[in-house]
């Protein structure tokens, strides 16, 4: 009933959303939300691969909202969390096979037994991340400090003002929070990437989490384990410090200092 | 490398362009986005006015408002290659009728311009 639907979208592809998604929803289920996260990269599918549970897909969300398969039939539980739940895609081609009203009746079906709906958007502008923005009561923008990936969130920010179910319909506006993923604090110092500050200023909403570029997050996807679960990780840490914000905490951004390493690289090396 | 940054200050900070090209880029692309919903009436009002005295097709004239911080800019483009001149009787005080099919395409929050096209 009072499920929240999140959806995680950035126009430009490879930003890390489907990284984010699968961290924020596990992030939520370690907070005691009952949690599903859904795929709506139809065509493409790897929600399941990086929440590591690609093996155990029988239905999916097409089945469900073509009324192939129930939803309890085609919700993956995850092994590590019990308040986690996976729903993959299909990988048919006809990407209309996302229709609106089927959408909408799977996600009233979810409302009633989760509180937070994790929606895994593809990239672009088209049907596919129009329909995963559509519903959403709340938007987190995955943006990387890089030109066209702020340019292209600047334009998901107007769709989600004049395109989404909220806006359509005179409610209250999709919130809008800033996601800003693969940062770099050793090439933000030497002058090379955006900071933060900047990428603030010209999007102007506000900014939910900081998660720098980190290794543990390709670890992560190798072993397909949401980079939360691994607690030596800092994106791992910054995606639980933005999931606690995402609560109404207050938390300082950390991790925005280059590491140990990179100082002598900084003075005189490459990043 | 710091250190060539240091002595060749110029070299530094591509962060600052991208800054500042993101700045100017997206300022024009928000203008386009929110353009307010009398542009198609002044379009069509504009063309009826210009028509009067030369010959015009509907995608001759452009209106556009751009915005930039506080100030607003309203462009007028009257593109005016080979268009013919009209005979003017009495300054052509008669109203001409309006060009038949305006259709005026919603401002898409896409990278067009909200130029007013023909149907
Ligand atoms: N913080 C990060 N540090 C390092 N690599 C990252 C980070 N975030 C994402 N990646 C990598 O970027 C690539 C694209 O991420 P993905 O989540 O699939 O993006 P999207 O879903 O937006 O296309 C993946 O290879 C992922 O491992
Ligand atoms: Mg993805």
């Amino acid at each position: 009933m009072s499920a929240k639907v999140i959806v995680l979208t950035s126009g430009k592809g490879g930003v890390g959303k489907t990284t984010s998604a699968a961290a924020i929803a596990a992030g939520l289920a370690l907070r005691g939300h009952r949690t599903v996260v859904i795929d709506f990269d139809v065509g493409l599918r790897n929600l399941d691969l990086v929440m590591g549970c690609e093996r155990r897909v029988v239905f999916d969300f097409i089945n469900v909202i073509n009324g192939d398969a129930k939803l309890n039939q085609a919700l993956i539980k995850d092994r590590r969390n019990d308040n986690l739940f996976i729903f993959p895609t299909s990988q048919t081609r006809d990407k209309e096979a996302l229709k609106r009203d089927g959408v909408e009746r799977v996600l009233d079906e979810l409302r009633t037994s989760f509180d937070y709906i994790i929606c895994d958007s593809p990239a672009g502008i088209e049907h596919g991340a129009i329909t995963a923005l559509y519903f959403a009561d709340t938007a987190i923008i995955v943006t990387n400090p890089e030109v066209s990936s702020v340019r292209d969130s600047d334009r998901i920010i107007g769709i989600l003002a004049s395109k989404s179910r909220r806006a359509e319909k005179n409610m209250d506006p999709v919130e809008v929070h800033l996601l800003l993923t693969r940062y770099a604090p050793g090439r933000v110092e030497k002058g090379e990437m955006l900071t933060i500050e900047d990428v603030k200023e010209i999007l102007s909403i506000p900014m939910v989490g900081v998660v720098p570029e980190s290794e543990s997050v390709l670890r992560a996807s190798n072993t397909g384990t949401p980079v939360v679960f691994d607690e030596g990780s800092p994106a791992g840490q910054a995606y639980l410090d933005a999931v606690a914000r995402l609560l109404g905490e207050e938390r300082e951004l950390r991790f925005l200092k280059p590491g140990r390493r990179s100082l002598f690289r900084s003075l005189f090396g490459r990043a | 490398m710091r250190l060539l940054d240091f002595l060749f200050p110029e070299r530094r900070n591509s962060a600052a362009i991208a800054r500042d090209r993101l700045k100017i880029v997206l300022a024009h692309e928000r203008a386009s986005r929110d353009a307010p919903d009398f542009l198609p009436d002044l379009q069509k009002d504009l063309l009826d006015v210009v028509g009067r005295y030369i010959e015009i097709r509907d995608d001759m004239l452009r209106v556009n408002l751009a915005r930039s911080g506080e100030t607003s800019l309203l462009e007028i483009n009257v593109e005016l290659d080979g268009a013919a001149i009209k005979p003017v009787k009495n300054g052509g005080g008669k109203t001409r009728p309006a060009p038949a099919a305006i259709v005026v395409a919603k401002p898409d929050p896409g990278s067009h311009p909200p130029w007013v096209k023909p149907g």
